[in-house]
């Protein structure tokens, strides 16, 4: 049920933006439901960082993934992994978010007889994982051809380069493949790791199922049935000039990508997709190890109940004179 | 209560699957399993530090004798803690469940017990949060991940954040940097809301407030302590040692965990605490108020925390030192490092430390004013301060634990191997993926080293053990070195239970069998009272 209700899902979400287009209700799918979508996510996402900003960081509380800043200049530190710095913070978030790099230190533990345990290296899930964000950041960016009058130079280059394997007409996108292995990946680890399948939610099949969705009608629409393409860019140009417009014939398999995305869109910003703001607002990462060179504040810390060293005194003070401690009061 | 047996090594290695299988998690309820969870609080204890809804509870029993609005308390205070800690509300939102610190934790490791991977810890409580306080999870429940808080889901949720030991290794491996110590702390503030503390934490906070330390020792108990120490360093060294005691204008102030003063083999490392001082000369003082490093309110409550530590300030401001120095603790330089100063700062009546001895000035703690002691002994060996004679401690065949906090929540990983590597002769690495920032825990932090569930430390244990294991096979190793006061007592107990013939000392203890003392007579024995390598026929 954790998959097959997610499956349902993306299936019916299919049909019925074929069935729309069918129907004649381009207007709504093609132009409606994208402008809310993106109003939507926008909105969505500002909220959802606002609410998180709206909370303090009462603590500094890095998690210190190497030597420290010592106090010696004879023993080296790791800036990246414990910085101490702004600029060793900001190297290891831009490793973080660019590369994954807690994720390549993923091991896999076996126990094995004796009892043995082993730590094995286990990079499927980094790679998976870099492929899948990489070829969608790339494939998202080479759609900026639907979005200018005239395609720029550097998404030309982009695209010759992402087809440089010149197979097919029209030429295949490397990152094509790439993404629907990636995502396919994604999902059969969490169908086949025990561990991993018994942690997955509906919450996590469903985008998988939607962005593999959103892939495969892309694929069918320029390699396969192929759809008005001029009627497309004239769709989407039409959207962000504020004057939209729907062509004729472009084929109902646009209408169906351009929902599903359009509900990646809306979805996006109630999941865990979010993952993609909140990395960067994460204290164990985005804070330096500078604890004991720097106070840090926390803007609700307020005064506690203490027992004082008079109270203590107190209780005391005979105990301590026999024992022949200095006290305060005689 | 009732004893609990703790089964073999054998039969709890048979028992691991690391591949959960089975029913939803959601729809299985926790079985309190004798052996893995510790007594409840005592009204009295609570009492003593204003907690609320203080009574006598036990875990075992049906009715935990919960207030009738628990429910309400316990989401009012979920709300609190969303709005004051951004690491609390991020971490409940951005989980992929991507799996990568499933099998980083040592107690799934040594349970295989499902609700013990992180993410799934996290998980327990992310559902209660999906259902109150997410639209999605209001409307969806149950499909949007939601879970209602039922007493089923309470118990389950003090059930296993007493089984996490915040050592925070799994937050090494999240992509995001997910940290189950921030969340098992806000599940276990949520708990001490409702009183379902234990007594093993609640005992020790409570008499650290009032007497200064977790063992309850008073004032004159502390300085008998020591004494006796200080005779036994009499004997093996001929130098009778004079430290003083909550004195007024001593140059630094030394703070260590109680345990230390308690127990072998803590008590070896206070010796080599002692030692060293007295041999350089140093001007400082121990207090009989501030008498405790460690902080078991850390484990509670935030609030109760801070009150605890606000005792080392106090102390240095009334004696009026100059600066502090901390002994060998885990937990207690996690708050130091990271809490102390924002608590109770700023610490302007101090300076920032210097060694007397060397001149090196500590600037990295030039706000804290506090550095650890093996700063300040790695600093000594290094100008050459210290005549240290290595092959007295040639009997050992070395390993060192690095603890989580030092590791994960500060980054002091060079200072004791440099110490340990200039006071003995034979030091051999664990395993790499099991030490430094990767460092498995005891089994036994955050307050869960009580004996009634020693199963579950044991299983905990199962992780480090194994990985001293494999050094005992391949280099004979038969001394575990730490700079923590919990893992001289837990890894002696879980070394006895894994690997035999392994034991556990502080690093103090093996510098102090080093160090040659001005005016000492010739050595016979170390500090254990065993003849030194080549006296054995004296």
């Amino acid at each position: 049920m954790k998959i097959l209700l997610p499956l349902f899902v993306v299936v019916a979400l299919v049909v019925i933006a074929f069935a729309g287009a069918q129907a004649n209700l381009q207007a709504f799918f093609g132009i409606v439901v994208p402008y809310a979508a993106v109003a939507v996510f926008i909105l969505g996402f500002i909220v959802r960082a606002l609410k998180w900003g709206s909370s303090p960081v009462p603590f500094r509380i890095p998690t210190t993934a190497g030597q420290m800043k010592s106090f010696a200049p004879w023993i080296k530190q790791n800036k990246i992994d414990n910085p101490s710095s702004r600029l060793g913070v900001f190297a290891r978030m831009a490793l973080e978010v660019l590369v994954f790099r807690s994720l390549f230190r993923n091991t896999k533990t076996e126990l094995h007889d004796g009892p043995k345990l082993v730590y094995g290296s286990e990079k499927f899930l980094w790679l998976a994982g870099l492929a899948f964000h990489w070829s969608f950041l790339i494939i998202f960016v080479r759609h900026f051809r639907f979005f200018m009058q005239d395609v720029p130079f550097v998404i030309k280059i982009m695209e010759s380069l992402d087809s440089f394997l010149q197979i097919g007409a029209p030429l295949l996108y490397l990152t094509d493949v790439v993404l629907v292995g990636a995502v396919t990946y994604l999902f059969l680890r969490r169908v086949v790791m025990p561990q991993i399948k018994f942690i997955s939610l509906p919450a996590d099949y469903f985008p998988l199922f939607l962005i593999l969705g959103i892939a495969l009608s892309g694929i069918l629409m320029r390699y396969f049935t192929k759809v008005h393409i001029v009627g497309v860019k004239g769709l989407v140009m039409g959207l962000l000039s504020f004057s939209p417009v729907i062509p004729e014939g472009i084929g109902s398999i646009f209408y169906v990508h351009l929902f599903l995305v359009s509900v990646l869109l809306v979805y996006f910003p109630m999941s865990k997709l979010m993952h993609m703001g909140g990395v960067f607002l994460s204290p164990t990462r985005n804070m330096a190890n500078n604890n004991r060179e720097v106070r840090h504040i926390n803007p609700w810390n307020y005064p506690v109940h203490v027992h004082t060293y008079e109270e203590y005194e107190n209780d005391f003070r005979e105990k301590m004179k026999k024992a022949g401690l200095p006290v305060e009061k005689e | 209560m009732a004893k609990v047996t703790t089964p073999k090594p054998a039969e709890l290695v048979t028992s691991i699957d690391l591949k959960p299988s089975g029913k939803e998690w959601m729809d299985t309820p926790a079985e309190i399993k004798p052996g893995t969870f510790c007594w409840g609080a005592k009204a009295k204890n609570l009492n003593i530090v204003e907690f609320p809804n203080a009574r006598d509870w036990n875990p075992s029993e049906e009715d935990w004798k919960l207030p009738e609005n628990w429910q309400e308390i316990f989401l009012t205070g979920m709300k609190n803690l969303l709005d004051k800690y951004r690491s609390f509300k991020v971490f409940m939102d951005i989980c992929v469940r991507c799996g990568a610190c499933a099998d980083k934790c040592h107690f799934f490791i040594g349970s295989g017990d499902p609700k013990n991977m992180p993410v799934l810890r996290a998980e327990l409580l992310r559902s209660v949060y999906r259902r109150y306080f997410t639209t999605s999870g209001k409307l969806l429940g149950k499909t949007a991940g939601g879970r209602e808080l039922t007493i089923d889901v309470l118990k389950e949720l003090w059930y296993y954040f007493y089984q996490c030991t915040e050592c925070r290794r799994c937050s090494l491996f999240c992509p995001y940097g997910i940290d189950t110590a921030e969340i098992t702390l806000m599940g276990r503030e949520l708990m001490n809301l409702l009183g379902l503390n234990t007594d093993w934490i609640s005992g020790p906070v409570a008499n650290c407030y009032m007497k200064g330390n977790h063992l309850g020792l008073e004032p004159h108990a502390i300085m008998n302590s020591i004494e006796g120490m200080i005779d036994d360093i009499e004997t093996i060294t001929g130098i009778r040692i004079n430290p003083s005691f909550n004195r007024k204008g001593a140059e630094i102030l030394f703070v260590t965990p109680s345990g230390d003063l308690f127990a072998d083999p803590g008590t070896f490392t206070c010796m080599g605490y002692l030692m060293l001082f007295h041999e350089l000369g140093l001007d400082y003082t121990w207090s009989t108020y501030a008498s405790e490093g460690g902080n078991f309110g850390f484990f509670t409550s935030n609030e109760m925390a801070k009150r605890l530590n606000s005792k080392i300030y106090a102390e240095a401001k009334r004696l009026g030192v100059k600066w502090i120095i901390g002994g060998e603790c885990g937990h207690m330089w996690r708050v130091l490092t990271q809490y102390m100063d924002t608590w109770n700062g700023p610490a302007d009546f101090l300076e920032v430390p210097v060694s007397p001895i060397t001149g090196t000035r500590f600037d990295t703690s030039r706000s804290t004013k506090m550095i650890h002691i093996t700063e300040f002994t790695a600093d000594l060996i290094k100008n050459g301060k210290l005549k240290l004679d290595p092959s007295r401690n040639d009997d050992l065949i070395v390993t060192y634990h690095d603890s989580c906090n030092t590791s994960r929540g500060m980054g002091l990983l060079e200072e004791p191997r440099y110490i340990i590597e200039n006071v003995c002769n034979h030091f051999h690495e664990m395993p790499e993926n099991t030490i430094r920032e990767q460092t498995f825990c005891c089994g036994s932090g955050t307050g869960l080293n009580a004996s009634e569930n020693m199963e579950l430390r044991m299983r905990g244990g199962f992780p480090r053990a194994n990985a001293v294991k494999f050094v005992k096979d391949r280099h004979g190793v038969n001394m575990l070195a730490n700079i923590c006061a919990i893992d001289r007592a837990t890894l002696s107990a879980s070394m006895d239970y894994w690997v035999p013939g392994v034991r556990v000392t502080g690093v103090h203890e093996m510098v102090a069998n080093a160090l040659v003392m001005k005016g000492e007579k010739e050595r016979e024995t170390n500090l254990r009272g065993e003849p030194l390598p080549g006296k054995e026929g004296n």
